[in-house]
């Protein structure tokens, strides 16, 4: 998810994650395996031998988005003790914060490169990732973000205009969808499963993720024959009355409304329909995720929406159960791990099988370690199954190829929409 | 059909502006300063009626009389510590601090509610809306009550203003505050009450406007604070009924350059018609142009 952070964006960046502040779990610092602990200023945790293999972590532990770097904290801790547990190569995690600051991810990439850093998980959001990861380029150190999903972090994408401004970087992997491609997935997901034949599209016209997603939408829709009625926007400044744009949808026949946005307009636009009587389906993307987090929402407003999203905590599957329970302890809160802390332990897993893989040694400088596992993780044999997603596989863009989740709200609850 | 809809939507758009749009209007009329922190405000009041009704359980009603009893304090406040102290300094100091005092609201507010949305309840009780010609034209309660109590508040602030003592030294103190402390009126009680009056109504703005569009953010004041004085000074800032006016026309163009032309240039357009309506008439349309003497 785009998370440039201006002042105004970040009210909508908070937006971002599965129950966005309640999964704050910041300031327990109670690490499963209790090497040394530091919730401030990092944590070193794992096998500290030696001859172990040494992941770096970043991300804002601590500031205004401390939910999404302590999410991917613990979600990498769970990951690093559950491998260290079944033996192998050991893994030990340093995490250190960055309080979603570019110059102070970099301050912290660069500590954590004199700790020696073989292998980076990171950075958490966005802004501070294009940063690091040009620096993590330039020293050849293989990086692989949970969830910085702007094309910028990976580069080597054009952007809405068709330009490729920032140049491929080889050296670093994605574990979250780029922005653009939930557009496209959304599109191919709708046409498959059948769920709209008139559709409409509302976006946030002065956000990045948002415009992203409906540009790619909008042409993947024209490729597969989807027939889009009503496309109509709104900005953050006036991202409070959708009257208009929902009467152009039911006026134009919509059946089906596409909301690639957050869920804070998206729960105003679920008001603002059923007060008017119009009751199409709904269909959202990962910043419809945390809509059923919102203090004092009607759920009821939401039943029957439908989300693309790659984790629920409430899924039934063995995994995520297990996942789930794990978080808990790690983390010391009740609260409900979110997608981010999904990513983190998918990225820090994927890393052991390509190390595994690749059959590289602790030893190894971090260098030659980044040139076998790009080979080992692009190689065409290469697929990870975790819990955002099965048999997801990588190619020298960097980005990743998972199917989605498709997630319908019913009493109140995701389910699963196959 | 499409168009007495929109019609509806901006008249109900519009009226959250009015009601924003009276409190800018009569502390600029009396005190003669933009009260940037207005929007701040309404964003407090909302979140002390969200408190009053979701943390504590409360009949809305209460949770509305909180709201506008805190606010009035809270103005009463601001004014006192604020802009009382820069009373005599040039009428930029006072706009640099009361834009001042509108971030150190938002921030408090960031501090104290977080900034995760809080969806508001309706105080609006009843039946559900209204649907006319077979649903096809459909009118929410909130509507109707936002334009019901607009109506009310501009009238009631009308007949305050022209008939009782305090609306008079009020008057008094717009037209020349010296020749007024000299007729014996109290200018800083009489400014005072007109913050506590303005912090009142931005309460129930608040409370109205939260109850229309339920997302509860501490930004939530700012750009209706910002679209509201635009209302103001479309309508000739100081004016009463030109508030109002100026608001309701805002919230019409709004919706109609929505649907008529194009969701991504509405704000543009709302703002062009600002600019001619000022170019033409440049005191609004219901403002008095008042000649500077020398």
């Amino acid at each position: 998810m785009g998370m440039q952070f201006t002042r105004r964006n970040f009210l909508q960046g908070t937006a971002v994650a599965v129950s966005a502040i309640a999964l704050a779990g910041c300031g327990n610092s109670n690490d499963g395996s209790g090497a040394s602990s530091d919730a401030d200023s990092g944590t070193v945790s794992g096998d500290t031998s030696g001859d172990a293999f040494k992941l770096g972590g970043i991300g804002p532990l601590t500031g205004g988005a401390a939910i999404y770097g302590t999410a991917c904290k613990y979600g990498a801790q769970v990951a690093v003790d559950e491998l260290n547990a079944a033996g192998g190569a050991q893994l030990e995690l340093n995490f250190q914060d960055d309080e979603h600051n570019p110059e102070k991810s970099v301050n912290a990439y660069n500590t954590l490169k004199d700790w020696g850093m073989q292998v980076l998980i990171g950075t958490t959001t966005t802004g501070p990732c294009v940063s690091v990861s040009k620096e993590a380029n330039a020293d050849n150190i293989f990086e692989i973000t949970p969830s910085a999903s702007s094309t910028d972090v990976i580069g080597g994408q054009p952007d809405t205009d068709g330009n490729i401004t920032e140049q491929r970087k080889g050296n670093v992997f994605q574990m979250c969808f780029t922005d653009p491609n939930q557009g496209t997935a959304s599109a191919e997901y709708i046409k498959d499963k059948n769920l709209g034949t008139k559709i409409a599209v509302i976006y946030n016209n002065s956000d990045a993720y948002s415009k992203g997603i409906y540009i790619k939408f909008k042409a993947e829709a024209a490729k597969l024959g989807l027939d889009i009625v009503s496309e109509t926007s709104f900005t953050d400044d006036s991202a409070t009355d959708f009257k208009t744009q929902l009467n152009d949808a039911k006026d134009k026949g919509a059946d089906l409304v596409f909301l690639p946005i957050y869920y804070q307009p998206a729960s105003l636009i679920l008001k603002q329909a059923k007060d008017m009587g119009y009751a199409p389906k709904f269909f959202g993307v990962d910043g419809m995720d945390g809509i059923l987090g919102l203090e004092g929402f009607d759920t009821s407003l939401a039943e029957g929406v439908m989300l693309l999203t790659p984790f629920v905590a409430t899924a039934d599957d063995e995994k995520t159960k297990k996942f789930v329970e794990e978080y808990k302890k790690v983390s010391g809160s009740d609260e409900n791990p979110n997608q981010f802390a999904a990513d983190a332990y998918d990225c820090v897993c994927v890393v052991k099988q390509a190390l595994e893989n690749a059959e590289c040694t602790p030893d190894m400088s971090a260098s030659d370690i980044c040139d076998k596992l790009v080979a080992a993780i692009t190689a065409p044999d290469f697929k990870y199954s975790g819990l955002t997603g099965e048999d997801m596989t990588w190619t020298d863009s960097g980005e990743v190829t998972k199917t989605p989740k498709g997630m319908i709200i019913q009493s109140g609850q995701y389910q699963p929409l196959d | 059909m499409d168009f007495l809809t929109n019609l509806i939507n901006g008249i109900s758009l519009g009226s959250i502006y009015a009601i924003i749009a009276l409190g800018y209007t009569m502390v600029y009329g009396i005190a003669k300063m933009l009260n940037f922190a207005h929007g701040d405000v309404i964003m407090v009041g909302g979140y002390i009626c969200f408190m009053t009704l979701n943390a504590l359980g409360l009949n809305p009603l209460i949770g509305i009389l909180a709201a506008v009893v805190g606010c009035t304090l809270l103005g009463i406040c601001i004014e006192r510590i604020a802009y009382k102290p820069l009373r005599q300094s040039p009428s930029l100091t006072v706009l640099i601090t009361a834009i001042g005092v509108s971030y150190l609201l938002q921030n408090l507010a960031l501090l104290i509610w977080g900034a995760n949305p809080k969806v508001f309840p309706s105080v609006v009780g009843g039946s559900g809306p209204i649907m006319l010609f077979d649903g096809q034209l459909v009118i929410s309660m909130e509507t109707i009550v936002t334009i019901v109590v607009c109506a009310v508040i501009m009238v009631a602030l009308v007949l305050f203003t022209s008939k009782t003592k305090m609306g008079k030294a009020m008057r008094a103190c717009s037209e020349d505050p010296g020749a007024a402390r000299l007729m014996g009126i109290n200018v800083d009680t009489t400014i005072s009450t007109t913050f506590a009056i303005g912090s009142g109504l931005a309460a129930i703005a608040g409370v109205l406007m939260m109850s229309a569009y339920p997302s509860l953010v501490p930004t939530t004041g700012s750009m209706p604070g910002i679209k509201a004085f635009t209302a103001a000074v479309f309508g000739g800032i100081g004016s009463i009924p030109g508030a109002v006016l100026g608001g309701v026309l805002l919230g019409i163009i709004e919706v109609f350059a929505k649907a008529y032309i194009g969701t991504q240039f509405a704000d543009a357009i709302v703002f062009a018609v600002l600019i001619v309506v000022l170019l033409i008439k440049p005191s609004g349309l219901l403002g008095k142009y008042v000649p500077e003497k020398v």
